[in-house]
């Protein structure tokens, strides 16, 4: 118990003096976790909503398919990658393997499934309330797609910091393709791992604290926009 | 090609030609065996119990749905790619989470109307069902009838010549029927031909010139609207005059 709250408090000095290495790891998660979610967002929205007003033979095997992807288990998706990548693999004379680059693409092919398979059902859900309008107006179908994006858009921010928290909550993927190298690859989760094997607790805690915090406020802001854009577009 | 057929001029679409059109679904026929003519200039309502197919005729002739059997031929055709000529309001405006105006504005993207142009265009449709000074509201929080109104602009603001409605008014108080009539007489009187689909005699006497009355998917009769209400042809359409409320 006195271990904990030793560590605690030592946690929170790293945060408040702003720890040097800290802050790194913390701007490294940011940066590969945000841009995995920029890229499953421009691959899955359009993916999602094309899916959503498509009408194509194996439609309904595709949104199995997707659905299913979205429990794909980080490790397994962190060894495809690694074997893409890994100097043997098809990509890799790129020399990727254990860069940040390598973490946003595992990360990306992570979430993305999440991406398009709820941004489907969102705009599926909004399609069947407006084709029968849209269609009288002549809108296309691609038209009616991106039309139907931009009227859910409050949806789509909870959708896409559902993708953000799992990317950055994910340890299995970055540490297999990332290595985990100090100064290099270490993010919040790989290396709140690693030194909790090795028993620097404070700064597994603090890392810890942020992350939750990370998270925490990214989903309090989310639910305030969706609330306050629910009252006034209705 | 002969210098008629190159005319530019866009022809009309009326008259639409209904022919031995036939419509299941589910194993139900819904429509069965309906041959009419449209033809431009009246205002034309059709009536009759619940289940008779009034909608799903009004949306085989607006091309929601496709005839099982039959044909429906306008006099012209609309190429796709281009401005719709005509339009359809529903019995619940289905209106985007953005302003009134950038809902009626919509319409005219949709068909291709240059950036520009389109927000005057928009603004002056608002205006006339009355709604300019609720542009820039969003149009979802407005009332049942200014919601309606709106739909009707966003239907106005391409000018069509065919305006279908089904059931424009079932959700809305007397005084909010009394305006969306008023907003329906007008785009008549600038020559957009009616087809308006009700369950509520009152309106129908006001709105109609003619009365077409459907009853288990068949269409029993066409009469002028006077005659209809005083006399109709068919047992089935004095029995449904009957039963229903008079308002």
């Amino acid at each position: 118990m006195n271990d904990l709250a030793l560590a605690a408090g030592q946690a929170l000095r790293l945060v408040a003096v702003a720890d040097p290495k800290l802050v790194d790891i913390v701007l490294l998660s940011l940066r590969v976790s945000l841009t995995a979610v920029l890229i499953a967002c421009v691959v899955g929205l359009p993916l999602g909503a094309t899916i959503a007003v498509g009408r194509f033979p194996g439609r309904h095997t595709l949104v199995v398919i997707l659905n299913a992807m979205m429990g794909l288990p980080p490790v397994v998706v962190g060894l495809l990658v690694y074997l893409l990548l890994s100097r043997a693999g098809p990509l890799g004379n790129l020399g990727l393997l254990f860069t940040p680059t390598a973490m946003v693409i595992a990360q990306a092919i992570l979430i993305a499934p999440i991406v398009a398979a709820l941004s489907r059902q969102v705009v599926e859900d909004a399609w069947s309330e407006y084709r029968e309008q849209l269609r009288s107006l002549g809108e296309t179908r691609s038209g009616a797609a991106l039309t139907l994006l931009w009227d859910v858009r409050f949806s789509l921010v909870t959708i896409v910091l559902a993708g953000f928290g799992r990317a950055a909550a994910e340890v299995g993927a970055v540490i297999i393709v990332g290595g985990n190298i100090d100064g290099v690859t270490r993010v919040m989760t790989t290396a709140i791992a690693l030194e909790t094997s090795k028993g620097d607790l404070p700064l597994a805690l603090g890392l810890g604290l942020i992350l939750v915090t990370i998270v925490l406020t990214l989903n309090a802001a989310a639910y305030v926009i969706k609330e306050a854009a629910q009252l006034r577009y209705g | 090609m002969s210098a008629s057929a190159d005319m530019r001029a866009p022809l009309s679409l009326l008259p639409l030609r209904l022919e031995a059109v036939r419509f299941d679904a589910g194993g139900r026929r819904i429509i069965d065996g309906v041959s009419v003519t449209l033809a431009a200039g009246t205002r034309t309502v059709l009536i009759g119990p619940n289940g008779a197919g009034k909608s799903v005729l009004l949306r085989l002739c607006h091309g929601l749905l496709r005839p099982t059997a039959g044909t429906i031929a306008w006099s012209a055709r609309e190429l796709p790619g281009q401005a719709r000529r005509q339009a359809m309001v529903f019995q619940r405006p289905v209106l985007l989470r953005r302003s009134a105006l950038a809902n009626v504005a919509y319409a005219l993207a949709v068909a291709r109307v240059p950036p520009p142009e389109r927000a005057a265009r928009a603004r002056e449709a608002l205006r006339l069902v009355g709604l300019e000074t609720l542009a820039d509201r969003p149009a979802r929080v407005l009332s049942g009838g200014e919601q309606q109104r709106v739909a009707l602009a966003r239907a106005w603001v391409l000018h069509p010549e065919v305006l279908f409605l089904d059931e424009p008014t079932a959700n809305l108080d007397p005084g909010a029927t009394h305006e969306i009539e008023g907003v329906i007489a007008a785009m008549h009187a600038a020559g957009t031909k009616i087809i308006v689909v009700t369950h509520n005699l009152g309106q129908a006497r006001r709105l109609g010139d003619e009365v077409l009355f459907l009853h288990q998917g068949r269409l029993l009769e066409r009469t002028p609207a006077d005659r209809f209400f005083k006399r109709p042809a068919s047992a089935e359409a004095a029995q449904f005059l009957e039963g229903e409320l008079p308002w």
